[in-house]
This record gives structure tokens, C-alpha cells and sequence, in this order.
């Protein structure tokens, strides 16, 4: 059994704040921004939240994958950015598709979030127990964004993307192979407290957290652990990045891209980028670029694509895939 | 050592080797920003098996402060 990915969709929140809107209220300058992350501008969301995106780009990949809502059989949504504390992002897609026939649940790996939930429905599918999947990267990063805090507020932006999969026989096509890891060790580098302690015992009310993060530890942590993922992901597939067409990698810096190229000695061609327009949507990228790639037409029958992410946690994975 | 470092950071920074010296500020004549440092740090650590903690790094201005930094770490 194989899973195969049959649909993609994506979807960002029509508002676009540029380097140099940011520039206006706060002391930054689109020329920092761009030479450090190769960011141009992001969208962020003035209304609905996390779950008016995910179910965006769902309606789109489904209507791409030709399947109807109540033909899937079960829905994972990746974030760390959901509306509620309960219900999860995935039971309330779920409501607003009609999608009657499938479970849904959220899971947490951040910026590597897509690829956790790919990966864990890929081993769902194996199963035997689901045949048709939807699997949803959404993050809506501003509302937790420290604003007040330049070197981190002009990375992020807020998106959703997301896939239809289908479990089909034994072929050629499909997920290849996977790997994904975690080390909670270095979890302080990059962090979001969901809220304070602060209850009737305390006497205090809870507080919301926001994003803080090490550059330099975050920049170091990926640069060296994603290369290492995707070169053990392709020695045990018996391939190697000159079989693979693409390395959709996570947007969280165009530098950070640049490196890892470096490191995996390939050219920033097979590396295609996105983080221009969108910033760093976290669970959000990966199945974003997925679905550019899908609608430009650059994705053909046949085609070796791995897709990769790392993230707070910090969490890390690889996904090869065949097209 | 400082061979050798030259030729790292001509490599990192894309400098001129010719250019560099023990008074060097990696910003202001090197024109490194954070990232390139992370990249040099990266590189010096592959270099010389030590490792260069982010809080450290403050304090590392100069190509020749970069070196006493290493020896006092062990470095030859």
C-alpha cells in the first residue's frame, strides 16, 4: 500500500503587509529584512483565524483531488497556532467541509508540522483502516508574534496549504520513505508558551505567550540537522539528491535554504522558494510551495520530490516522495 | 592561525583574503551581517572541533579577538 497524493490546495488571507509597511511602525527597513531572510512581504489575517484558513485551502485541494467531502476518511491538521484550545483545527475543518465520514485531529511539530502529519497519515493509511486523507499545514503565526520584538515580527506570516491523499495499491508512485525526529533537549531555543500559570490558586489571571527565539541556535539546528535528515532518508530509498528533482523545504529563511544547498551540494535550482511573498507561515510553507509547484505544472508523473522541515521542538523530518 | 582563518573567512564572507587582518571588525570591514557570522561560527566549529556558544559570540568582533578566543579554547 502506498500513499499517494492526489490533490493540493493552499490558501493565505488577502491582506499583504510589506517590508515597508512594517518599516512605517516600527525601526526596521525592507533592505534588512530582504539581505537577512529574503523576505518581501507576508500576508497576515485582520479577521478569521486558523480554521477559515485550513478550510480554504482543504475546498481547493479536494476540488483538485476530485473527492467529496464525505468520501474522506480522515483529516490531520499540523498546527501550533489552532483557534481554540478545543476543539482541534481538524474537527472544526471537518464542520465547516461536511466532511461526516472522517476523524479529525491535530498535531503539533511547528514549523515541521506537515511533514509530522504526513508521515503519521502515511503510516494510518498503511493500515489499511483509510483510503482517502486530508492532511492540513496552518499556522496563523501574527497572533503570537511578539510585535514588539523586530529581530523575530518580520519573519512570520499566516497561511494554510494543504493535500488529498488516497491509499492505492502497491506502485511505482506514492511515499517513498520518511523520517522524522525530535530533540526536546533544545526545546528553549524557539518557543511559544501557550499561556502563564495563573488560576484560583495563584491569584493571578494566565497571560499569552509569544514567539522568542535563538537565531543563531535555530540557524545552526537546521542547517546541520536537515541535511543529515535528507541524506539518510535517501541512502536507506538507495537514491540521492541527483535522482530528486526537488527539495521542497520549509521557508523560515532564504539564507537558511542557501545553506542547506551548500551543505547537500546542490544548486538552489532544486530549491524552490516562496518565502518572498509569504514569510514563514511554519506548518504552513511546506504544503504551500507543494502546491505551487502542483498548479505551475512542474510536478510530472514520475518525478522524485522530498520535502523537508524543521522546526521548535526542535523537531525535524523528510518525506521522498514519487509523483 | 591566521592562515587559515583567512582562508575560512575569505571563503564565508566572500571576501579578499588579501584583505584581512588581525584587526579586521567583521561587520565594519568585512561587511558580515548575523547570518554570515552563524555561517562562520558553523565553519570554525567544523574547523576546529570546539564550539562557539551564541552568548560568546557577542564578544567576538575582530579576526585577531576571534583568535584569542580559539586558543583560549585549545586551539593550536
Amino acid at each position: 500500500m502506498k500513499t499517494v497524493i492526489i490533490g493540493t490546495g493552499s490558501f493565505a488571507p488577502p491582506r499583504v503587509v510589506t517590508n515597508d509597511d512594517l518599516a512605517e511602525v516600527m525601526d526596521t527597513s525592507d533592505e534588512w529584512i530582504r539581505t537577512r531572510t529574503g523576505i518581501e512581504q507576508r500576508h497576515i489575517s485582520d479577521g478569521p483565524g486558523t480554521t477559515w484558513m485550513a478550510a480554504e485551502a482543504a475546498k481547493l485541494a479536494l476540488k483538485d483531488a476530485g473527492v467529496e467531502p464525505e468520501d474522506i476518511d480522515i483529516i490531520i491538521a499540523a498546527t501550533t497556532t489552532a483557534d481554540n484550545c478545543f476543539p482541534s483545527a481538524a474537527c472544526e475543518v471537518q464542520g465547516i467541509l461536511g466532511a461526516g465520514n472522517a476523524v479529525g485531529y491535530d498535531v503539533s511539530a511547528a514549523c515541521s508540522g506537515f511533514i509530522f502529519a504526513l508521515h503519521t497519515m502515511d503510516g494510518l493509511m498503511k493500515t489499511g483502516a483509510y483510503e482517502t486523507g486530508l492532511v492540513i499545514g496552518v499556522d496563523n503565526l501574527s497572533k503570537v508574534v511578539d510585535w514588539s520584538d523586530r529581530s523575530t515580527c518580520v519573519l512570520f506570516g499566516d497561511g494554510a496549504g494543504a493535500a488529498v491523499v488516497r491509499a492505492c495499491e502497491d506502485g511505482d508512485r506514492g511515499l517513498m520513505c520518511g523520517r522524522i525526529g525530535s530533540d526536546g533537549r533544545k526545546a528553549s531555543v524557539l518557543a511559544c508558551q501557550a499561556r502563564t500559570m495563573g488560576n484560583l490558586l495563584t491569584g493571578t489571571k494566565p497571560e499569552p505567550g509569544y514567539i522568542a527565539m535563538e537565531g543563531q541556535e535555530v540557524f545552526k539546528f537546521a542547517v546541520k540537522k536537515v541535511p543529515e535528515c535528507v541524506e539518510s532518508l535517501l541512502k536507506s530509498a538507495g537514491t540521492d539528491m541527483g535522482d530528486v528533482k526537488y527539495l521542497v523545504l520549509h521557508q523560515a529563511n532564504y539564507r537558511i535554504c542557501e545553506s542547506i544547498a551548500k551543505r547537500l551540494k546542490i544548486s538552489m535550482d532544486k530549491i524552490p522558494m516562496n518565502i518572498d511573498r509569504y514569510g514563514n507561515t511554519s506548518g504552513a510553507t511546506i504544503p504551500i510551495l507543494l502546491d505551487e509547484l502542483n498548479r505551475q505544472g512542474k510536478l510530472h508523473r514520475g518525478d522524485r520530490v522530498v520535502l523537508a522541515g524543521f522546526g521548535a521542538g526542535l523537531t525535524w523530518g523528510a518525506l521522498l516522495v514519487e509523483w | 592561525m591566521l592562515e587559515k582563518m583567512k582562508e575560512i573567512i575569505s571563503e564565508q564572507l566572500s571576501v579578499d583574503a588579501d584583505t584581512i587582518t588581525e584587526n579586521s571588525n567583521f561587520k565594519d570591514d568585512l561587511a558580515a551581517d548575523s547570518l554570515d557570522l552563524f555561517e562562520l561560527v558553523m565553519a570554525l566549529e567544523d574547523e576546529y572541533s570546539v564550539e562557539i556558544p551564541a552568548e560568546d559570540l557577542q564578544n567576538l568582533l575582530t579576526v585577531g579577538e576571534v583568535m584569542n578566543y580559539l586558543k583560549e579554547k585549545g586551539v593550536e
